[in-house]
């Protein structure tokens, strides 16, 4: 046998040794080992990530226990770790995100998937998409100098129409729940709009055509035909959004106020998980106390693993492509 | 095409890290208090001028976090505005291995500084007032407790809006020290510390993050170092000292402080808030670097020690013009002797 | 005949869904046009030559962080990108079986944990037993949050090519291996390639896991294992601070990394889009 010409796949040539050297010659086996080598790596990556934030918060896990995420005071020097606050405030934001973020982002890709004509479409979500692709500090950075003080000047109008519930009460001063909410919801639109927009491209024209056929309106079609059966993978981009939006720190420490009591009203100041992580860590003064930090963010690990689990199921099983 | 962006790759590595790296540059890293973080920002640059293979990189993550990090070995040497208590110096020694020395660089001042629509008069603050102020039981500007001390300005009834500190922070260290002496109520609860629990108020991430607050939000209140106040023209009150007076944070002020110090103790750690004496400021401290006794890099620790010679000399001539005030020449002496100490 | 509630309902929600999308546009185009008026405007050439100044003193630059960004994309691509792209290989050219599965969905677990997590990680890892910050440890946490989006990237492109052209190359003798480098991932070079960008242009703006483990550094970071100032730490101390001098350069720095991403993304796209495959 030619020691340059290519073997075939399945070639059985003589003896044991040269047929062994011939295989790896041909490097199928090494393509297969070394690619199968960084598939394990990845694996190997996530089960030390899990092992390192297990062991690391052992200390507060046996310390506290379910009273860790129960507490509501917060005080290392009296070593108290109440974690109660710092939920409230992710779940709180990103609630409000989501309230805001849903009917803009389901509006806007109705509006791009059955209205706008392809190429406009098609622009439109190019430029919707690299929204995302905006760097969470420079949200940050917008959310100090723009958004806060506009919130500010429009406190009087919000007042106005909703200060009559307890979730606006209370005195404003620009940093607070609402505008980290108002935040998120700016960076999560951009994920709604986009997987929602390919879900409802998904939907066979037969059923619009029928819906049409009997007479209903475009809206009537949308709402009551298309919708519903784009509805799992819409929900998917939800918790695809909340899922980003539980773990966004920068953006959401800039402009939250950094206060880490529960307040009824969206206009005082809060506290997320991830921000107190990445504010307090570096000084944590001993090994209860970065353990508590890291118990935060495997509790926060845990949050995001369930949410994007969610996600994945739902978006796959309504596009023919996995979303990103 | 591939091997041709793998060889562009490594070339490029090559070259950056080569060509980055020059032979001698001592590189020492250091962090902790932003309450002096422009003096030593000034000084370190003026070092580094000077013998131009010294580079001390020193980042401003609150003394919690000089603390911290020292304590973990990640920077040689840290920096903070509160002593290290008994419980942190004896973590110190069973983590490292060896005792970690306080040596005091200038003196500086908690200011109560505000942004109060309409107001540009400094204000006078009793004792009383600010621990009321931050315990959250006087919440109106035009409160009497306020206003009695202020007679002839006008007053806007606003409510007031208390900025912390969200990080652990020597400044915090100072200013709780303060009203701890002055007011029952404080020393009870919350009490003094590096981070309390505050009864109110927004977080600011260290003295930089507390002034941006300040600046950005109407009628607010909080403690800053004084040269920030100076820097970004911002207001700052007066307050009462131990002798009744109400004294405006100055050089003069701080250095009065320090000069009622009967004696400095051994390992350099003292509070010298609400002082004794007339023309004192009553919330001044010293502020500390936090450096190991024992160094294992010869040229670091010949670096760290001649730095601290230069810092003691040329540096305290250095520190009025950001308005910290110099050492008493006493403890300088005694700090020459103490360098022998890092081995 | 359509009611006149009905035509007015269609109406009203039709043109509410045209307005939500002017909302989500206009966003974008108002994020670029104030990022370019107060950053890009005053962008001075001493932004991107001088080293910071002392603190309180105007002036200076962020030249230190520009290069110790570059740095840390550097090593983080050059650990990403390669684990990434050959996991995406396996995935690709050797899967089917359930080890795929589990390794897929793996990788998304990975891609969905905050990136604060990641720096945390880096830290008890990589800091805490090396006993200092470096370049290194800030450009494997960014590294690590490469894999799961260059493994996604890498196999969707891969399966792209048509089977056509394996079985073709096959029936010509090649084996696997020849294959797939020398016919597949050629075929699939422009997504791959845009793929390698948009992962640089996503991870270049990350700054949570930068915190613990680059650091910062008011000067030149010579080598790896030096803490380094890169450009999204320094956006963030000094947006948060007082100076109007560091909120200046926070603005210009701004204006720079937004840039920098925005154009990597265009350009991928385009390159997407001329091979005629859907930009995703």
């Amino acid at each position: 046998m030619s020691a340059t010409a290519p073997t075939a796949f399945n070639a059985r040539p003589s003896g044991r040794a040269s047929a062994f050297w011939q295989r790896l010659r041909s490097g199928d086996d090494i393509a297969y080992v070394i690619t199968l080598t960084c598939a394990l790596t990845i694996l190997a990556l996530a089960a030390l990530l899990v092992f390192e934030l297990y062991m690391n918060s052992a200390l507060p896990r046996e310390k506290f226990g379910w009273s860790f995420l129960k507490g509501t005071t917060w005080d290392p020097v009296a070593g108290q770790y109440g974690a109660l606050p710092f939920i409230y405030g992710t779940v709180v934001t990103s609630a409000l995100a989501l309230l805001i973020g849903i009917p803009l982002g389901v509006g806007a890709a109705i509006f791009l998937a059955e209205l706008a004509p392809a190429k406009v479409s098609n622009g439109l979500t190019f430029l919707i998409e690299l929204l995302a692709a905006v760097p969470s500090v420079i949200f940050g950075l917008l959310g100090i100098f723009v958004l806060v003080p506009a919130l500010v000047a429009l406190e009087p109008a919000i007042r106005a129409v909703l200060g009559w519930t307890p979730l606006f009460s209370g005195p404003f001063y620009g940093v607070s729940m609402f505008s980290a909410g108002v935040v998120l919801a700016v960076m999560i639109i951009p994920f709604i709009i986009s997987i929602s927009r390919e879900v409802i491209l998904a939907v066979p024209t037969e059923q619009r055509e029928g819906a049409l056929a009997l007479g209903a309106t475009r809206w009537e079609t949308t709402w009551d035909v298309v919708l519903p059966f784009a509805k799992k993978g819409i929900m998917g981009s939800i918790f695809l959004a909340l899922a980003r939006s539980l773990g966004e720190t920068m953006a959401v420490t800039m402009v939250i106020g950094n206060e880490a009591k529960i307040h009824q009203s969206l206009f005082a100041p809060g506290y997320s998980i991830a921000a107190v992580i990445a504010n307090n860590f570096s000084e944590a003064s001993d090994a209860l106390e970065r353990g508590t930090y890291i118990e935060l963010g495997l509790v926060l690990f845990g949050l995001t693993i369930i949410i994007n689990g969610l996600a994945r199921v739902l978006v796959l099983t309504t596009t023919k492509k996995g979303a990103s | 095409m591939t091997r041709r962006l793998f060889i562009v790759n490594a070339a490029l590595v090559a070259a950056l890290t080569l060509g980055a790296a020059s032979a001698q540059q001592v590189l020492i890293n250091a962090g902790g208090a932003t309450f002096p973080y422009p003096m030593y920002s000034k000084w370190f640059d003026e070092y580094h001028k000077k013998f131009s293979n010294i580079a001390i990189n020193y980042a401003s993550i609150g003394s919690g976090g000089g603390i911290a990090q020292v304590t973990a070995g990640t920077v040689d040497f840290g920096a903070s505005d509160g002593p290290m208590n008994d419980t942190q110096i004896k973590e110190f020694q069973d983590k490292r291995g060896s005792a970690i020395l306080h040596f005091p660089t200038v003196l500086g001042a908690d200011v109560p500084t505000y942004n109060i629509p309409g107001v540009t008069a400094q204000l006078n603050f009793t004792g009383e007032a600010l621990a009321g102020i931050f315990l959250g039981k006087i919440t109106k500007w035009d409160d009497p407790a306020i206003a009695k001390a202020n007679a002839g300005v006008k007053l806007p009834s606003n409510n007031i809006v208390v900025v912390h500190r969200s990080d652990n922070s020597g400044t915090t260290y100072i200013w709780t020290d303060y009203l701890s002496k002055v007011s029952k109520d404080w020393a009870t609860k919350p009490g003094r510390g590096t981070s309390v629990d505050w009864p109110v108020g927004l977080g600011g991430k260290g003295n930089e993050g507390v002034s941006g607050s300040i600046q950005q939000t109407a009628n607010s209140i909080g403690y800053v170092e004084l040269i920030y106040a100076i820097q970004n023209k911002m207001t700052y009150g007066k307050v009462q000292n131990a002798a009744g007076e109400f004294v405006l944070a100055s050089l003069a002020g701080v250095t009065a402080a320090a000069a009622g110090m009967k004696e400095m103790p051994e390992d350099f750690r003292v509070s010298i808030t609400n002082a004794p004496g007339k023309g004192v400021y009553p919330i001044s401290s010293f502020t500390w670097l936090l450096i190991p006794s024992k160094i294992a890099d010869p040229t670091k620790k010949k670096a760290i020690k001649d730095f601290l010679v230069w810092m003691l000399a040329d540096g305290q001539k250095m520190t009025e013009a950001l308005s910290y005030a110099p050492l008493p020449k006493a403890v300088v002496a005694k700090e020459l002797k103490a360098i022998d100490k890092i081995q | 005949m359509l009611s006149l509630r009905r035509k007015a309902v269609n109406a009203v929600m039709l043109s509410l869904t045209g307005v939500c999308t002017f909302l989500a546009v206009g966003t974008l185009l108002f994020i670029l046009g104030y990022l370019f008026f107060h950053g890009g405007t005053s962008l001075t050439w001493d932004f991107f030559t001088k080293l910071p100044t002392p603190v309180g003193e105007p002036g200076g630059g962020m030249a230190n962080a520009l290069l110790g960004s570059a740095k840390l994309l550097l090593l983080a691509s050059c650990i990403g990108i390669p684990i990434g792209f050959l996991g995406g290989v396996y995935l690709a050219e050797f899967g089917g079986s359930s080890f795929s599965f589990i390794v897929r969905y793996v990788t998304d677990l990975l891609n969905g944990v905050p990136s604060i997590v990641i720096g945390i990680l880096a830290y008890t890892l990589i800091v805490l037993p090396q006993g200092h910050y470096s370049t290194f440890a800030g450009g494997m946490a960014l590294g690590v949050m490469m894999i799961p989006i260059a493994v996604r990237s890498s196999e969707d492109f891969l399966k792209a090519v048509p089977v056509s052209l394996r079985e073709g190359a096959m029936a010509l003798g090649a084996s696997r291996a020849k294959t797939i480098f020398t016919v597949v991932i050629p075929a699939a070079k422009a997504g791959l390639i845009t793929g390698i960008m948009l992962n640089i242009a996503r991870v270049a703006g990350e700054t949570a896991p930068l915190i613990f483990t680059a650091f910062g550094n008011r000067y030149w970071s010579p080598g790896w294992d030096q803490p380094t100032a890169s450009l999204p730490v320094m956006i963030y101390t000094y947006a948060i601070s007082p100076y109007a001098d560091w909120k200046q350069q926070a603005w210009s720095a701004g204006f720079v990394l937004l840039m920098l991403v925005l154009m990597i993304n265009v350009f991928a796209r385009m390159i997407l889009s001329k091979r005629g495959q859907a930009a995703r």
